[in-house]
């Protein structure tokens, strides 16, 4: 079946997007490759999402998601593998299956930034981990590192001094990108190490995380000599990445690799829009991902009535 | 076969996976599935040093044979099966 829109990415842009699209007359699929809401299923409690002051990430998700559905969209679990410009349109490529659309919204978001240092993947789920709210449970009573320099980071290690024996905060300058009030408060707590001008260059353990070898990152003076810290886990919060790779051949993506398009969300492909995280702005926030799609349905309305 | 799926009820991922878990259930009623919540059975997660949630683990005849994190569609639990 040919599809009005086909969207990638069933985060709250993409969501938001089928909602919009279905609404406005469209036939839509939105395809997923691993799960619905993407980054915000993490988030316990939300406080910036208009008209439900503390509703969950999860709840946010499944309700958006049934409203898309009762209004008509279609949702199926596939990755999308690659997206290629017909005479007429599009075709998607999934792992299983093979679509065609007239316009494609590509709303696939951003997930976390890998240290990308030896071993990080295997032992994912046994030491590292990339969400402290996650997974900051199992460390009780144990001593953990925190990896970056931002607020996640900051947020993060004040989250899990409150749970875990210790907190070493490992970061490659001297100063935070993060807010120095989060800063002064780290500071307050007993349990909280600031390990300054290093990075990690090897996680230590066999079968699990058991401690981390760390190299001087050269951006502190003073610090010259490797050293190791004996921890149960590493919490990497170092940013975030867009799920773009595939669709460098589709459209332009800027150095960071998202996608590049102004406030119409229009991208370097006629015919194909972004929304939300993956694309090139200041904000990227629920509200902002959700404005996006409404902007992006709006210029699909355009271009397919031409 | 038998797969052991450790979860927490404060798990937004966790939760987000029910019901393709459910479902699950309904195509392989062959396989067991069994729920571990992770703050009632803290032994039982220590002892497959489980740190991270969802986490499922395959056993055959009670040895481990596979083990993923995080969230899986119902294709990629099929794989994880096979």
């Amino acid at each position: 079946m040919k599809y009005d829109v086909i969207i990638v990415g069933a985060g709250i842009a993409g969501l938001t997007a089928a909602i919009y699209a279905t609404r406005a007359g469209k036939t839509v699929l939105v395809l997923e490759g691993k799960v619905p809401g993407g980054q915000i299923i993490n988030t316990f409690h939300i406080e910036n999402w208009p008209g439900d002051l503390g509703i969950s990430g999860v709840d946010l998700i499944q309700r958006t998601q049934k409203q898309a559905i009762d209004l008509g969209a279609k949702i199926e679990m596939e990755e999308v593998e690659e997206i290629e410009k017909t005479e007429n349109g599009f075709r998607v490529v999934t792992e299983d299956d093979e679509y065609a659309a007239k316009a494609v919204i590509l709303a696939v978001g951003a997930e976390d930034k890998k240290l990308g240092i030896e071993r990080e993947d295997e032992l994912t789920g046994r030491g590292v981990s990339y969400c402290a709210t996650c997974d900051g449970a199992f460390y009780k009573e144990k001593d953990v590192a925190v990896i970056g320099g931002g607020n996640t980071a900051l947020y993060d290690a004040l989250y899990l001094a409150d749970i875990v024996k210790k907190v070493y905060l490992v970061h490659r300058r001297d100063k935070f990108r993060g807010d120095e009030a989060l800063v002064e408060k780290l500071r307050k707590k007993e349990n909280v190490k600031f390990v300054l001008g290093y990075v990690p260059g090897e996680i230590l353990g066999e079968e699990k995380v058991s401690g981390l070898k760390l190299v001087p990152s050269g951006k502190v003076d003073g610090v010259v000599d490797d050293r190791e810290i004996i921890v149960d886990g590493m919490f990497v919060a170092v940013g975030k990445k867009p799920m773009t790779e595939i669709f460098a051949d589709l459209v332009d993506l800027d150095e960071n690799g998202y996608i590049v398009a102004g406030e119409d969300c229009r991208t370097s492909c006629e015919g194909v829009f972004v929304a939300g995280d993956c694309r090139t702005k200041n904000v990227r926030q629920l509200v902002t991902a959700a404005g996006d799609a409404a902007v992006a349905v709006n210029a699909i309305t355009e271009y397919l009535s031409k | 076969m038998e797969i052991l799926d450790f979860y927490a009820d404060w798990c937004g991922p966790c939760q987000m996976m029910k019901p393709t878990m459910e479902e699950f259930k309904k195509v392989h009623p062959e396989i067991k599935v069994t729920a571990i919540n992770i703050d009632d059975e803290e032994e039982k997660a220590e002892s497959f040093e489980v740190s991270t949630i969802p986490c499922l683990v395959v056993l055959k005849d009670g040895k481990e044979v596979n083990r993923v994190v995080g969230v899986q569609s119902l294709k990629k639990l099929e794989k994880l099966v096979k």
